[in-house]
């Protein structure tokens, strides 16, 4: 006889099994009586499956542990535990986890919505303003005054276009 | 403006001005933003939950929508008052519940609403009674863009805004509209109507979101994807899909009243009598009541005016609401007192049933 079938999210036998179908492809999960009593699924109406799905994709293989992203401090583990990530960075830090879970998950895997126009052009010129500011401190310990004249000039004229919209509100 | 005094005035879905969708009672769109660099809400510790709180609330109040509205933090605010605002749909049962550092925005007529450290640093909602999906789009939009200007939010070219949640990603968005659909739940359908609707990537659930039941025969439908596809192509598909449920809905009362006329009139009038004469009456039932008469509005048993006083008793026989009116804390059995004669005393003067439409009865 075949063993079992264990819930997708503690090590007890799964006796409720659900599937749903989203976007033509069928997800199945699999969870014991405490656990879909947990997440409602008593209600067929009142839930939904994607943070099952969620957790149930992620591979139980790979050490919790072995990353950690390095702007927060979360962990694979923790991911596993919340079906939340800590920070923004996370998705970086969690490429390899986050992009095979998109493909079930939603339409697509590349955004083609609305862009934050002003906030990234707004982070393009302090990533460049960063960068000459090195370029400065870098000519002037390296006494090349000419490029560093060009720098500082280049700053302050990079500063006054991005302090120009705040100057506008 | 403070929390009490908005609190104390209609709201866009207690408004009776604003009421006139027959299927459709409120249609919502939610956009869910972060703030580069920071921490989630549901990771971040108190002190930078603090510092998001005040730079949102800041960024927010200084919007052209909000400038008049009101704003607190979870933590000022009683629990009653986090009831009637959850009751509004202003706020989420989550962030009701949040730890300190969250908060809320509201502007004025209540149409807009901003929750801060929620599961994201912040969900922009807007509220709209009946179907209007294009305005609401409109009115969210044109604030996400007012706020951008002021907050860098975290985004990637290639996974749209990142949000705690991945099925969050890409537009952040979820468009839902709050339906009626009695007829559907009288025909026994509402399984078949939630299968296809899952089928067509869409979510079915009951009045407050998640996990929560359909008493009133009211569902919420919201789209289950939010990556790979414009916000105006999600908007469009929600559309079409709620257009189709209206129509299957339409169907389902005109069979009823096709083939069993008598069993709809005799649920309605008891609803009605139940109304006028009850003197203990829990949330669930009021709103089981008061579905059926608002059928019985789109059925012209009742006049068309009258809908809105249904709309408004849909909100205002909620717990918090009815103890609002209270000048002590109530028992729930002693709220169901109090809400019953509510109610009576609305329904004293309500129109008379005219069960005698194109000549059926």
């Amino acid at each position: 006889m075949a063993s079992p079938l264990k819930c997708d999210l503690c090590t007890n036998p799964a006796t409720v099994h659900l599937t749903q179908i989203v976007n033509n492809k069928v997800h199945k999960v699999d969870l014991c009586e405490s656990c879909a009593q947990a997440k409602g699924v008593t209600d067929p109406s009142g839930f939904s499956l994607a943070d099952l799905l969620l957790k149930a994709s992620l591979n139980p293989e790979i050490p919790a542990s072995a990353v950690r992203c390095e702007q927060c401090g979360f962990t694979q583990g923790d991911f596993k535990k919340h079906g939340r990530f800590g920070c923004p960075q996370c998705y970086s830090t969690f490429s390899s986890i986050v992009e095979p879970m998109l493909d079930n998950m939603h339409k697509g895997t590349a955004h083609t919505g609305k862009v934050p126009e002003k906030a990234l052009e707004r982070k393009t010129l302090h990533d460049r303003l960063g960068e000459l500011e090195l370029n400065l401190e870098d000519a002037v310990k390296t006494e090349r005054y000419e490029d560093a004249a060009r720098y500082r000039d280049e700053i302050t004229q990079l500063k006054q276009t991005v302090e120009q919209p705040k100057r506008a509100r | 403006m403070t929390i009490t005094s908005l609190l104390a005035t209609p709201s866009e879905l207690t408004d009776s001005s604003s009421s006139k969708s027959a299927i459709v009672l409120m249609t919502r769109i939610r956009l869910a933003r972060n703030l580069a660099g920071k921490s989630f809400p549901g990771w971040a510790r108190e002190p930078q939950r603090a510092e998001i709180l005040e730079a949102c609330r800041e960024a927010l109040m200084a919007t052209a929508p909000m400038k008049r509205g009101a704003s607190a933090a979870v933590s000022e605010l009683t629990d009653l008052e986090k009831q009637m605002l959850v009751e509004r749909h202003l706020i989420s049962r989550e962030l009701s519940g949040s730890a300190a550092g969250s908060g809320v925005v509201i502007n004025k007529d209540q149409t807009v609403s901003v929750m801060i450290n929620e599961e994201d640093h912040l969900r922009i909602q807007v509220l709209r009674a009946g179907f209007q999906l294009k305005k609401a789009w409109s009115v969210i939009n044109a604030l996400d863009s007012e706020l951008e200007d002021r907050l860098d939010y975290a985004f990637s070219p290639q996974l749209g805004y990142l949000t705690a949640c991945p099925t969050n990603l890409g537009t952040g968005l979820r468009a839902s509209a709050m339906m009626h659909l009695p007829a559907l739940v009288i025909a026994g359908q509402m399984e078949k109507v939630v299968r296809a609707v899952n089928q067509l990537g869409m979510v079915v659930r009951g009045l407050f979101g998640e996990g929560s039941d359909a008493s009133g025969s009211i569902f919420q439908i919201s789209n289950q994807t939010t990556l790979g596809e414009s916000e105006e192509a999600i908007i469009k598909r929600l559309g079409s899909v709620l257009e189709s449920i209206i129509e299957h809905e339409l169907n389902a009362r005109a069979k009823l009243m096709e083939t069993d006329s008598a069993k709809l009139f005799d649920k309605i009038g008891r609803a009605y009598g139940i109304l006028q004469n009850c003197h203990q009456l829990t949330s669930t039932e009021a709103m089981n009541l008061l579905s059926l008469l608002r059928l019985g509005i789109d059925l012209m048993v009742f006049p068309e005016d009258s809908r809105a006083i249904i709309d408004r008793l849909f909100i205002e026989a909620q717990p918090g609401h009815i103890q609002r009116t209270a000048k002590h804390d109530l028992e729930s059995n002693q709220r169901d007192i109090l809400r019953a004669e509510r109610l009576r005393t609305e329904f004293a003067t309500f129109a008379k049933p005219n069960f005698t439409i194109n000549g059926q009865n």
